[in-house]
């Protein structure tokens, strides 16, 4: 018996060391590279060993990329500012609409309740490059092109029906005794609403806040088309390490290392209050 | 003031009818029992009285005052919830005090007001506790609380006892009525249990598919029952059910038990020769000897001592079995040969085909709840 098991947890242990390694080495890889020039990354066979330089965050933050050809301007830090600001403004404004209107859908079944619910859900199914073409149209008619505002209005297709349909399975949870109860106590809905519904589903709108963030920031497609220069966020703004005198394989890893960790910091931040999930434990199962 | 007057209550789900037109009066300060099986309806009612959903027909009147369209938040009611349903995220001092709070009562009257109920309900010392710390019978106490601390003119109580041990639900069996009676309250107190319902009630309506199907005094709907189901329902052992046909000779109506000629007291006239259901209370049954006047002979199968009773189960010469129930200490047969009387007064003839009661007052008919 000691035998086997030992040779079990051994399996067990190469297994997964193989399992992290084969999921983590292009993150890895991907962190190694920032510490690089283009000389050393690119040299055959590769190496693990090198010496490491700053000079890819150096130009990141300087915002002067050196190149063969000479110095180029590069906007990667308000890159960086616009991701913030779009993804934290688009899931606030997703949270003030999306967490009443889940209450609503989630407490209260009126006439085609289901079908609206749906149909908001439904925006996820488009695929995104259908919707671009029309709605670059009518954004120049309506001068919302190139905006922030814009912007944040296209991302609530991405933000809107998560934070929707996440926070509506939380409420839903929630017995309705329990807000039955305040009620009964001499309390409006509103205050039901603030002081029940809000508190108890407090680590499922978390959650789907923080997935609307990654999904936000990691959106490509709709500010390639919708925002130049200015406005653009770090997934798009990476494409201008693909240079004329060839594409800067240091300077990208330190900007996806740059861009990864504000979200990478959020979810480690947030796991433990994800994790707690719901306990109502005055509530007998 | 708040008596309760629910009129032509009605209530559906889809197509399913969950209340049908039902009709209710709860005098002022009294304490009625909702007694019934699950899915009679007893929460639905009083979740429409509380307000917390909307019947489809009739009307609610609480104090006399129309509150059909009236908002839960200004019904004035307290609640107890059979799951509890307290706030998982506030302490129980906060629980209890969320009634105080919506009236604005300042800190200091909402710390004495629950404090003082939290005295009186014995959980003073857990009040910083959250739901989560605490017992079933303190969670299901500060649920009380919670329901007692505005003190409310009307108190719903849906089954309150039923998530917590026998040994706290027999002590709360007991308190309760003295709590409720110092309230000066007018109680509807749903339950399954028929010892709470006879223990608690001024008055029990007993409810089964979204009507009531009797209404009476605690007595009344033990010793006179509508129908078959209800006679079922309450006691303990169960009552004993026979088919017979009563006939009448010279000395007035009988049953034929075993070849033996029963004759009951008061034993209806329309009753003689239709096909009834005779119902004996094990109680009215009784161990005599050979040779006395309508004695039974029986097999004795199995006796079960209940501390303040002891239950006997007897087979009859033609294979029926009957239950008997006597007084602890009191003499009477373990295994054998035996033989029992019926008291012919307690006995209740029930019509076959409809499981009506033969002779009872228009009760029988009472779709409308109102005593007869």
């Amino acid at each position: 018996m000691e035998h086997t098991s030992l040779i079990e947890r051994i399996l067990r242990g190469l297994a997964l060391t193989l399992v992290v390694i084969f999921f983590m080495f292009p993150i890895l890889w991907i962190f190694m590279m920032s510490f690089q020039t283009n000389e050393t990354i690119l040299r055959i066979p590769p190496q693990l060993i090198f010496e490491p330089t700053l000079a890819n965050y150096t130009a990141l933050i300087t915002g002067k990329l050196m190149t063969a050809a000479g110095t180029l301007d590069i906007a990667f830090m308000r890159n960086l500012w616009n991701s913030v600001f779009l993804s934290v403004t688009s899931v606030a404004v997703s949270l003030l609409l999306g967490v009443p209107a889940a209450y609503a859908f989630a407490r209260h079944k009126f006439r085609g309740s289901e079908d609206i619910a749906f149909t908001l859900l439904s925006f996820k199914f488009a695929p995104a490059l259908l919707v671009l073409l029309p709605l670059t149209l009518y954004f120049q008619k309506l001068g919302l092109a190139n905006t922030y505002i814009g912007l944040i209005w296209v991302y609530q297709l991405i933000c809107l029906p998560l934070i929707l349909w996440i926070v509506r399975g939380y409420f839903e949870d929630i017995p309705a005794d329990i807000e039955y109860a305040y009620r009964i106590g001499g309390h409006s809905w509103f205050a039901t609403f603030r002081k029940i519904a809000l508190p108890l589903a407090g680590p499922g709108i978390a959650a789907a806040g923080l997935l609307a963030f990654i999904f936000a920031w990691n959106n490509f497609v709709f500010a390639l088309v919708l925002a130049s220069a200015d406005k653009q966020p770090v997934t798009v703004g990476a494409l201008a390490f693909i240079t004329s005198s060839g594409i800067q394989y240091g300077q990208i890893s330190a900007a996806i290392v740059l861009s990864i960790t504000p979200t990478l910091a959020l979810a480690l931040y947030a796991q433990r209050y994800l994790v707690e999930g719901l306990s109502l434990g005055a509530v007998k199962g | 003031m708040a008596s309760l007057e629910l009129k032509n209550i009605v209530k559906r789900y889809k197509s399913h009818t969950v209340l049908d037109d039902l009709s209710l009066t709860v005098a002022d300060g009294e304490t009625l029992v909702l007694f019934g099986p699950s899915g009679a309806g007893k929460t639905v009612l009083l979740r429409l009285i509380a307000g917390v959903i909307d019947p489809d027909e009739g009307k609610i009147l609480i104090g006399g005052e129309d509150m059909t369209d009236v908002d839960a938040e200004f019904r004035g009611i307290g609640m107890a919830f059979q799951n509890f349903a307290l706030f998982p995220h506030m302490s129980a001092f906060d629980n209890i005090a969320t009634p105080l709070e919506a009236k604005r009562s300042s800190q200091g009257a909402i710390k004495a007001g629950v404090e003082s109920v939290a005295k009186l309900l014995k959980i003073a010392h857990v009040l910083s506790h959250k739901p989560r710390a605490l017992s079933n019978g303190q969670k299901q106490r500060t649920a009380l609380a919670r329901a007692l601390v505005g003190s409310p003119p009307l108190l719903l109580l849906d089954d309150p006892l039923r998530n917590v041990d026998a040994k706290l639900r027999f002590e709360m069996r007991l308190e309760l009525p003295r709590l409720l009676a110092d309230r000066g309250a007018t109680v509807l107190y749903v339950t399954q249990d028929y010892k709470e319902a006879m223990a608690l009630g001024d008055r029990i309506a007993v409810m089964s598919q979204g009507t009531i199907r009797q209404l009476g005094t605690p007595e009344q709907i033990y010793r006179e029952p509508a129908n078959i189901e209800i006679a079922r329902l309450f006691g303990d052992p169960t009552i004993n059910l026979l088919d017979v046909k009563p006939a009448r000779d010279a000395r007035g109506v009988y049953v034929g038990l075993s070849n033996v000629q029963v004759h009951l007291a008061e034993a209806p006239e329309t009753a003689i020769g239709r096909d009834c259901i005779i119902g004996l209370r094990p109680e009215a049954l009784h161990f005599v000897g050979e040779n006395e006047p309508g004695a039974i002979p029986v097999t004795v199968e199995a006796e079960t001592p209940l501390n303040e009773k002891i239950v006997t189960l007897v087979r009859t010469v033609r294979g029926r079995e009957i239950l008997v129930s006597r007084p602890a200490g009191t003499a009477g047969r373990d295994e054998g040969k035996a033989h029992i009387a019926v008291d012919g007064k307690s006995a209740l003839l029930f019509d076959h085909s409809s499981g009506e009661r033969i002779g009872a007052k228009n009760v029988v008919k009472l779709r409308n709840g109102e005593a007869a």
